[in-house]
């Protein structure tokens, strides 16, 4: 039997020196560039030498305000990757007329647009969601720590794990070609052969491990770990938004992960769940994977809710208006958002009854979400407004999200989709709620509490300047696609025939630049901000005059967030103790009880990693060793015990005391 | 630390006068792993989608025989009910285990725990034979999508009892190594949760795949 | 407002029971009356469907599954030890939740499929066209 034995195979899978595309000069010239990027970031944190700094004190931390920033950094990160991508489609476009073929052959196209969606949703979005979440909340609720607070590094790393499986496909092999939700029987072997899907399904599967884990961490934090006498309904809004999302990530990121089991099992066994033959039914798959889709939007865009809550409250100085109102609407999005998936392919063909349900079921979701928009209206109602970043974008949110809410509304009645299903009209539509609404959410929660986090605030110059170009970009971008969606082009077209619709592609590409600038102005912003950090210190812990407990403490906090656990009387709680002339204890500290910093997270990260880069090439033996050492390692870590220490009384009373000093010289 | 929250409040609604206290002077420390239990639950509950999807799959798909072997055809119900004793027999002796060690007994708790693992062992051994079985007569899970809904639904809950063998012999080593300490309760009451979870999903199969797939 | 702020606390992790309080011990009537019952409830199934009794299909279906459905909530009492008081309410919450959206999961992926073959794939000649 060994005449046929291939040694290369056997070590090397499917991966050969062919997998590595030479022959695209647009990857070639990326891959140089990534190269010298990344060579020049290695060395320059040598030369500093920060390797140690960096493992001890952020990749190996179970520190929950330190992984919030490491989400947020990977997500910024990869928004530069999906944003690289979303430009070169819109060039593509604006070119692709009058028989020019533009400059992307559609081999590449295609893996471009399903790069652009999964990297926004799963690498950009859902990281920078989980970041707020995890540097904000415990924060807000009084706690030291998250609940699990290995787990929470754990499942930052897993994140990481499953954008570099992305990041990788640019280079070895290819990405995925068949849209960012993989539909069979085009995503099954016997149309994808290739290594696209696997990447897809592997990076999907790891970060989603990554995903439920934090899900379940969050919950238990908010339920658990609560300062006394913050009952439900006196948690902050944020927190209320956040509880919702990590239910929904917990109901329906299973599913996720469910049915691309089913998939890989197609793809890699030759099972036929989804395949055209043997009783397989690829319309299960598009079935199954919006019953996690829809939530999944409700997921990005509730604690972007949140936030909006939050910054309205603080920057027109009024307490929150309804908000038990706010707090059922949200609970009401949460039930409703697994009652909704249908209206995804109400072309499939179910039917006028199933049709007419999920068309109802859609319509009703506005309501609660109407609802929001006239709490957060009616707390600026005379209030007294500062029109500072976040609130501006909180501004911008409102403006731009009804008109995506009302698009979406349009596109829930099944006829009206019928016509519209697939169009541009509906890319117009989603890239207006969850730009309009998750990502200017996460810039306006990232500006809130940037100065939380880092010790002093972004500079407010540049901050407008990313505003407006956002703003102005993004309407330049997608209004001219509601025109192009009426007039019945679909999405994820190359080339164009009808001259006559190039003005509008145009118009989108400009649009598309505008939001470059926008993004590089954050960038800018972030620079300019770390030159001037002396003369944008907030020394105070509360620079916004805000109103929840994380603003009680230091900015950055210390470790331990909080030398006494505070008690709460009201929602508004920092508010509340301000109002009272609240006195910072100096004296009669305790030893805090704290996790220490592991490296097991990264080391298992990083076993998941090698263990699905063997899947998706088919080197069998390598897939297995890592495998065998997952799940080694994950047991051997259970045999340490050995997981916290004590904060000695004397280091808290310096910390505190160094806060004292601080204030005193501010004045405060 | 409870009597100063309600002084606390006691002083607030009291007299508006007086000045609330805002935070936990006297605060104990408490143990580790608090919410171990809750979170575990929430994984389990997390689980139990994974598990409706399948269970789904397998409803809508069950029927799709293409011209292949039918429920009828291939499942054995005596050896299916073997099989549930032997899961719902290991599920009893977890449960003394649970009992032995809220008393502390090291020796009797272990012993459960292996007569547990091997029920599901057992358990494991007759769910093999029954596909090896099915296999050699041609059923393979390529063969039909009822065919691979059900391997795949069997199996997953098949891959979980494999785990939890697993996992019940690290806590095995662990609590001859370390003994009855809290961290390690704490473990046992996870995996019996996990122990119990299963024999649910596996009332699921047994009502839902085997008899139902023999009615059909 | 002062006693339900310390109500509210009264689930929090600062609690001074510890972490075991929403557990409650375990006994060993507790678990043989979950053994019996439960060999009770497997074992009429299997007969019913070993030896018919029931006639119809459809009726023996129909016993079957509810028989199912009661051992699940007699394991989920007996062996889970779920009641509505362990941790402050929150696994019963959970469970509760967890079962509407397995019910939702089920019975929408079955009712749309099923839509969706009637509509979609005319095995009856007389509707084809």
């Amino acid at each position: 039997m060994f005449e046929n034995f291939d040694l290369q195979k056997a070590i090397f899978g499917r991966l050969t020196l062919e997998s590595l595309p030479f022959h695209e000069p647009i990857l070639v010239v990326t891959f140089l560039g990534v190269l010298i990027g990344g060579a020049a970031v290695v060395g320059a944190i040598t030369y500093f030498k920060l390797w140690g700094y960096l493992w001890h004190e952020w990749f190996t931390s179970v520190d929950h305000k330190r992984i919030g920033v490491m989400y947020i950094v990977l997500g910024l990160v990869m928004l530069l990757r999906g944003f690289a991508d979303a430009i070169m489609m819109r060039a593509q476009q604006a070119i692709a007329f009058n028989g020019s073929e533009g400059y992307l052959p559609a081999h590449h196209f295609d893996q471009i647009f399903t790069a652009h969606g999964v990297i926004m949703i799963f690498f950009v979005a859902m990281p920078l969601v989980t970041g707020l979440m995890n540097f904000v909340v415990p924060l807000q609720i009084g706690a030291r720590d998250v609940a699990f607070p290995f787990l929470n590094n754990f499942s930052f790393w897993m994140t990481v794990s499953g954008a570099v499986l992305v990041m990788a496909s640019l280079f070895v092999g290819e990405f995925a070609r068949t849209g960012w939700l993989a539909y069979p029987p085009l995503s099954n072997y016997a149309y994808s052969p290739d290594v696209g899907v696997d990447y897809y399904i592997w990076a999907l599967q790891i970060a989603g491990v990554g995903t439920l884990l934090s899900g379940v961490n969050l919950i238990a934090t908010i339920v658990k770990m609560r300062a006394p006498g913050m009952s439900l309904m006196k948690m902050p809004i944020f927190t209320w938004t956040s509880l919702c999302t990590n239910i929904l990530i917990v109901a329906a990121f299973p599913v996720l992960t469910g049915v691309l089991v089913l998939l890989s099992l197609d793809r890699y066994v030759g099972m036929n769940f989804f395949t055209n033959d043997f009783g397989g039914n690829p319309m299960m798959y598009v079935n199954l994977i919006w019953i996690w889709g829809h939530p999944e939007v409700y997921i990005l865009v509730l604690p972007a809710f949140g936030v909006f809550s939050e910054v309205t409250a603080t920057f027109s100085g009024k307490r929150l208006f309804g908000y038990t109102s706010m707090v059922y609407a949200t609970v009401v999005i949460t039930i409703l958002s697994y009652l909704v998936w249908l209206h995804h392919f109400f072309t499939m063909g179910s039917g006028a009854s199933v049709n007419s349900f999920f068309g109802i079921t859609t319509m009703i979701i506005s309501i609660p979400t109407g609802a929001k928009l006239f709490n957060w209206l009616f707390t600026m109602y005379r209030g007294r407004i500062r029109f500072e970043v976040p609130m501006m974008w909180t501004v911008a949110f409102m403006l731009t999200f009804v008109i995506g809410g009302m698009t979406g509304v349009l596109l829930a009645v099944p006829p009206a989709d019928f016509v519209l299903h697939n169009s541009l009209f509906l890319i117009a539509h989603f890239h207006n709620v969850i730009i309009g609404g998750v990502v200017f959410g996460m810039f306006a929660g990232i500006t809130y509490w940037f100065p939380k986090a880092m010790g002093f605030k972004l500079d407010p110059f540049w901050g407008k300047m990313s505003f407006w170009f956002w703003v102005v970009g993004f309407y330049f971008a997608f209004m001219p696609l509601y025109v192009l969606g009426l007039m019945g082009i679909t999405r994820r077209l190359r080339v164009f025939d009808d001259p006559s619709l190039q003005i509008w592609f145009i118009i989108a590409a400009f649009g598309a630049f505008l939001i470059a600038l926008g993004i590089g102005s954050f960038l800018v912003q972030i620079v300019v901000s770390i030159k001037n950090r002396e003369k944008l210190r907030d020394t105070t812990g509360d620079p916004w005059n805000a109103r929840t407990l994380e603003w009680s403490t230091s900015s950055p906090p210390p470790v331990y967030n909080f030398a006494f656990t505070p008690v709460v009387y009201d929602h508004d709680a920092w508010w509340d103790m301000k109002a009272h002339g609240y006195k910072r204890p100096l004296s009669g500290f305790k030893p805090i009880h704290m996790p220490k910093n592991t490296g097991a997270g990264i080391i298992l990260a990083g076993l998941a990693l090698v263990t699905g880069f063997a899947l998706i090439w088919y080197i069998w033996w390598l897939a297995a060793v890592g495998f065998i050492a997952l799940i080694a390692t994950a047991i051997g870590h259970t045999f340490n015990y050995n997981r916290s220490f004590n904060i000695p009384t004397q280091q808290i009373a310096e910390t505190e005391l160094e806060r004292t000093q601080l204030l005193q010289s501010a004045g405060a | 630390m409870t009597a100063i929250t309600a002084g606390a409040s006691a002083a607030r609604a009291g007299a508006a006068k007086e000045e609330p206290v805002f935070y936990v002077a006297d605060e104990h420390e408490h143990a580790d792993g608090g919410s171990t239990l809750l979170g575990f639950w929430l994984y389990l509950m997390s689980d139990c989608l994974v598990f409706a999807v399948l269970f789904a799959t397998y409803g809508v798909l069950g029927g799709s025989f293409a011209a292949g072997p039918s429920p009828k055809d291939l499942f054995d119900l005596p050896l299916v009910a073997l099989n549930t004793s032997m899961l719902l027999f290991s599920s009893i002796t977890y449960g003394f285990a649970v009992l032995e060690m809220q008393k502390n007994r090291v020796q009797p708790m272990l012993m459960w725990l292996v007569i547990t693992g091997l029920f599901g062992a057992a358990f494991l051994g007759i769910e093999l034979y029954e596909f090896t079985h099915m296999i050699l007569e041609g059923a393979t899970p390529q063969r039909s999508a009822f065919l691979s809904s059900f391997f795949t639904l069997v199996g997953t809950h098949g891959l979980h009892v494999t785990f939890g063998i697993i996992w019940m012999i690290t806590l095995i080593t662990q609590v001859r190594m370390f003994g009855l300490t809290d961290a390690n309760k704490r473990r046992l009451l996870c995996l019996s949760m996990f122990w119990h979870f299963l024999d649910v999903v596996w009332i699921g199969v047994f009502t839902f795949v085997y008899l139902m797939g023999v009615l059909r | 407002m002062s006693t339900k702020a310390h109500t509210g606390h009264g689930d929090g992790g600062h609690d001074d029971h510890g972490h075991d309080s929403g557990h409650p011990e375990s006994t060993f009537k507790g678990y043989m009356t979950g053994f019996v019952l439960s060999v009770i409830l497997t074992a009429i199934p299997f007969w019913l469907v070993m030896s018919g009794t029931l006639g119809s299909n459809q009726a023996t279906a129909v016993a079957i599954l509810i028989i199912g459905a009661v051992q699940i909530v007699v394991h989920m009492i007996y062996f889970l030890h779920m009641t509505p008081s362990s941790e402050g309410g929150w696994t019963l919450m959970a469970l509760i939740f967890t079962v509407v959206m397995v019910v939702i999961t089920l019975t929408g992926s079955l009712w749309v499929m099923y839509h969706l073959n009637t509509n979609m794939m005319p095995m009856d000649p007389s509707q084809l066209p």
